[in-house]
C-alpha cells in the first residue's frame, strides 16, 4: 500500500482500515511489540489482550491470528459511552479520551467482540484499546504493525481497497481461504478486516456476533423517548385535570351547580 | 401537602405489643411528640447487640471505602474484562432504583389519580425514594473507575447513549425529589407560606416526577439490549424496558407495604390495615401484569423452551418467577389479602424476586456467555450492606427529626397498648 492511496481524489484522508490475512501470519509476534513501543505500554506483553497489550497473536488450529478492535463503522463503544469519551474520527479510527472517561465500563460490557480492557489494578484506571495509531494514519502513514509485518500479513490502507484486494486473493486462490472476509458484515461493518484459511469459529474467531450495527437495538427504544413525554406529559395532566375537578365537585356541590351555562338570551334580542 | 394533610383514614390495628425497636430511638417530650426546633437527641433505648452489629458494619465499611479508593476496583471486587459489571451495578444501582420506585407512583396515586386514601403515607415514601436516590448516586461513586469525572455528562453529551439519558433522568429526578423532601422540612418547621407556593406546583412536579422515573427505570432494561449475543435468552427480550418499568412499579409497591409494616414496628405506631389492603390490591394487578408479559415475551419469541432446560440460568429463572407468582397466588386469595402478615409476607417476596431479577439480568444472564466464574467478593458485599445500614439509620433518624408519622397522633392517635413503654412512661 502506497501513501498515496489513503487519502481520497480531494486529498481528505479515506476511511482507513486493516486487512490482516492469517495464513500469512508466521507468528513473529513482530506487530505487537511495535504496538507496545508505538503507545509506549509498560508491563507484561500478556497472552491475551490488557490494559498492556493492545494487540496479540494467537495460535489456533496451527495458524496465527491477530486480536485487536476491530474499528467497527458505526461503533458500539462509541454509542454507549455517556460522556463521549470514545469517538469515531473521520478517519474511522475509534479513539478514546481518558480525560472525559468516568469510568462506567458500559464500553466493556457492550463491545461485541469483547475488546476494550481496563487497568483494574490502577486506583482511577483508563480503558485501553487499540486506536489505529491515529497519530499516524491521520497524516497518511501506515499503522505500526502493518509496518513492521515482516510477512505482510497484516497491511494498512482505505477500507474500499483492502476488501477489492482481500475478495481477489480469496478469488484467485480458493483453496487457501475461507470464503468469508471478517468484517466485512460483521457488527454492520469494521474497518480491520480478518481472512483465514480454517474456518472462523475454529479460529477463535466469535462469529455469532450480529451482522447488524449493534447502536440501533438501542436507538430503537430512545428514538421512541420523546413521544413517551409528550403523550405521557398530556395523559397524566388531562386525566389528573379530569379526576380532580371531579373530586372538587364531589366534595363542594355548590359549586358544581354554579357552572352550568345560563341559557344565552335569544338572537336578535334586545334587552 | 398542608400540615394537616395526612390525616389517619385507615382505622388503627393493634399489632403485636412492645416490640424491640430496631432503629435508633430519638427522644419525644410528654405530650409524645418531638418539640418544636429543639433537636432530637440520642436515646440509648437500642439493645446492644443491635449497636455493636450496626457499629461493626459502619467500621469495617468505612474501611472498604477507604480501600477501594486508595487502592482500586481491582483490590476490593472480583471484577475483570469479562465480568466489568458486578454486584455494585446489579445491586446498588439496579435493585436501590427499582426499590425506590414507590416515590413516583405512590405521588402520582395521590395527586394526579386521587387515591386519597394512601394521603398518609406520602410522607414516608417521599422521604424513602429521596434516600434511595441519594443512595443510588453514592453507590455509584463507590462503582465508577473515575468518580470524580461524574460531572462530565452535563458538559459531554451523547444522546445515543442510554447511560446518558438514565444519567440526565435521575439526576433530574432526584431533583424533584429533593423538592418534594423539602416539603417535608417545611413541615417541620411549619413554614407555611413556602409550603403555599410548594402545593401550587405540586400537580406539574408529581407529573414531572412519574416521566422521569417511566423514562430512566425502563431505560436501566435498555441497557441490556446493546449485548444480545450476551444476555442468556431467557432474559434478552425486545421487551426489556416494559419488563424494568412494570416490575419497578410493581415493587415500589410492595416497598411502601414492606416498610409501612416494620415502621409500625419500629416506631411502635398503628398499622392502618385500610391502606395496606389498598396497596395489596394495586401490588396484585402490577404482579400480575408483570408477570403476564413474561410469559407473553417468552412465547413471542418462542422462547418457552428455554424454561425447561436443565442449566443453572433455568433455575435462577424459575426462582425468580417463583418469588413473584406466589406472592401473587397468596394475594388472589381474599382472607389472605385482608390478614397485613399475609400481605406483607407477599410483599416480601415480590421485593426479593425483583432483587433477584436484577442480579440475573445484570450478573447470573452473562455468565455463559463471559465463562467468567464471578461472585461478589466479601468487600463488594459488605459496601451494599454498609449502604443499606446507612440508609436505614438516616430514614429511622429523618423519621423522628421530621416527624414523618405524626400526622398520626394529631388524629386518632396511636392506640395506647403499642407505645413503647419508655415513651408510655
Ligand atoms: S471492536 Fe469494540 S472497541 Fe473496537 S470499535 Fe468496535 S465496539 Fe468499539
Ligand atoms: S468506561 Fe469510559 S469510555 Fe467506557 S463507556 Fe464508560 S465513560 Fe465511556
Amino acid at each position: 500500500m502506497t501513501l498515496e492511496s489513503t487519502r481520497t481524489a480531494t486529498g481528505a484522508p479515506a476511511p482507513v482500515g486493516l486487512l490482516i490475512d492469517a495464513t500469512r501470519c508466521i507468528g513473529c509476534g513482530e506487530c505487537a511489540r511495535a504496538c507496545r513501543a508505538e503507545h509506549g505500554l509498560a508491563g507484561e506483553l500478556t497472552p491475551d489482550l490488557s490494559a498492556s497489550a493492545y494487540t496479540v497473536v494467537r495460535e489456533k488450529e496451527g495458524q496465527f491470528v491477530r486480536r485487536l478492535c476491530m474499528h467497527c463503522i458505526d461503533p458500539t463503544c462509541v454509542s454507549v459511552c455517556p460522556v463521549a469519551a470514545l469517538r469515531r474520527l473521520p478517519g474511522g479510527q475509534v479513539v478514546y479520551d481518558a480525560d472525559a472517561c468516568m469510568g462506567c465500563r458500559y464500553c466493556i460490557f457492550a463491545c461485541p467482540f469483547d475488546v476494550p480492557r481496563y487497568d483494574w489494578e490502577k486506583p482511577f484506571p483508563v480503558v485501553a484499546k487499540c486506536d489505529l495509531c491515529h497519530r499516524r494514519t491521520s497524516r497518511g502513514h501506515q499503522t505500526a504493525c502493518s509496518f513492521v509485518c515482516p510477512m505482510g500479513a497484516t497491511v494498512s490502507g482505505p477500507r474500499g481497497a483492502l476488501l477489492e484486494e482481500a475478495r481477489t486473493r480469496i478469488r484467485n486462490d480458493p483453496g487457501r481461504y475461507v470464503d468469508h472476509i471478517f468484517g466485512e458484515t460483521e457488527a454492520g461493518g469494521t474497518a480491520v478486516l480478518i481472512l483465514s484459511g480454517v474456518p472462523f469459529d475454529l479460529a477463535g474467531i466469535n462469529t455469532a456476533v450480529s451482522k447488524q450495527p449493534l447502536p440501533e437495538t438501542t436507538w430503537r427504544v430512545l428514538e421512541k423517548l420523546p413521544y413517551v413525554v409528550l403523550n405521557g406529559g398530556i395523559f397524566l395532566g388531562g386525566l389528573a385535570w379530569i379526576i380532580r375537578r371531579r373530586m372538587q365537585f364531589q366534595r363542594h356541590p355548590e359549586l358544581a351547580e354554579d357552572l352550568p351555562v345560563e341559557p344565552a338570551p335569544p338572537k336578535g334580542e334586545k334587552p | 401537602m398542608s400540615p394537616r394533610s395526612h390525616r389517619n383514614l385507615g382505622t388503627p390495628l393493634p399489632l403485636v405489643p412492645t416490640p424491640p425497636p430496631l432503629i435508633l430511638s430519638l427522644s419525644k417530650d410528654a405530650s409524645g411528640r418531638a418539640g418544636f426546633l429543639r433537636l432530637p437527641r440520642w436515646n440509648l433505648t437500642l439493645p446492644s447487640p443491635w449497636k455493636l452489629v450496626v457499629g461493626i458494619v459502619l467500621a469495617w465499611g468505612c474501611w472498604v471505602t477507604a480501600r477501594r479508593f486508595w487502592l482500586g476496583l481491582g483490590a476490593v471486587t472480583h471484577l475483570s474484562d469479562r465480568m466489568p459489571w458486578g454486584l455494585w451495578v446489579g445491586f446498588d444501582v439496579l435493585c436501590g432504583v427499582a426499590l425506590a420506585a414507590g416515590g413516583f407512583s405512590v405521588m402520582a396515586m395521590v395527586h394526579l389519580f386521587g387515591f386519597e386514601r394512601l394521603r398518609p403515607i406520602v410522607p414516608a415514601t417521599v422521604l424513602t425514594a429521596f434516600l434511595g436516590y441519594v443512595l443510588v448516586s453514592v453507590g455509584l461513586l463507590y462503582d465508577l473507575g473515575r468518580p470524580y469525572n461524574m460531572w462530565h455528562v452535563f458538559i459531554m453529551h451523547n444522546p445515543r447513549s442510554v447511560m446518558f439519558e438514565v444519567a440526565w433522568c435521575v439526576i433530574l429526578y432526584l431533583s424533584v425529589l429533593a423538592i418534594e423532601f423539602s416539603a417535608l422540612v417545611m413541615e417541620r418547621f411549619r413554614w407555611t407560606r413556602a409550603l403555599e407556593m410548594l402545593g401550587r406546583i405540586t400537580v406539574p412536579l408529581v407529573i414531572a416526577g412519574a416521566l422521569l422515573s417511566t423514562l430512566h427505570q425502563s431505560s436501566l432494561g435498555t441497557l441490556f439490549l446493546i449485548v444480545p449475543g450476551k444476555l442468556y435468552t431467557l432474559w434478552y427480550s425486545p421487551y426489556l424496558p416494559l419488563m424494568f418499568f412494570f416490575s419497578a412499579l410493581a415493587v415500589g409497591f410492595a416497598m411502601v407495604i414492606f416498610e409501612s409494616y416494620l415502621s409500625a414496628f419500629a416506631f411502635g405506631r398503628s398499622l392502618e390495615r385500610g391502606i395496606i389492603r389498598e396497596l395489596a390490591h394495586i401490588l396484585l394487578v402490577t404482579v400480575l401484569f408483570y408477570l403476564g408479559i413474561k410469559l407473553q415475551d417468552l412465547f413471542a419469541r418462542g422462547a418457552l423452551g428455554a424454561l425447561f432446560v436443565p442449566r443453572m440460568e433455568t433455575w435462577c429463572f424459575w426462582l425468580e418467577v417463583a418469588l413473584l407468582a406466589v406472592p401473587a397466588a397468596m394475594l388472589l386469595d381474599e382472607r389472605l389479602r385482608a390478614d397485613e402478615h399475609a400481605t406483607f409476607l407477599s410483599a416480601t417476596l415480590v421485593v426479593l424476586g425483583v432483587i433477584v431479577n436484577r442480579l440475573n439480568v445484570s450478573i447470573v444472564g452473562t455468565y455463559a456467555y463471559s465463562g467468567a466464574s464471578y461472585m461478589p467478593s466479601f468487600e463488594e458485599l459488605s459496601v451494599s450492606v454498609f449502604l443499606t445500614t446507612l440508609g436505614v439509620l438516616a430514614f429511622g433518624f429523618a423519621v423522628r427529626f421530621l416527624g414523618i408519622f405524626e400526622g398520626h397522633d394529631n388524629g386518632d392517635g396511636p392506640t395506647p397498648a403499642l407505645q413503647k413503654p419508655a415513651e408510655a412512661a
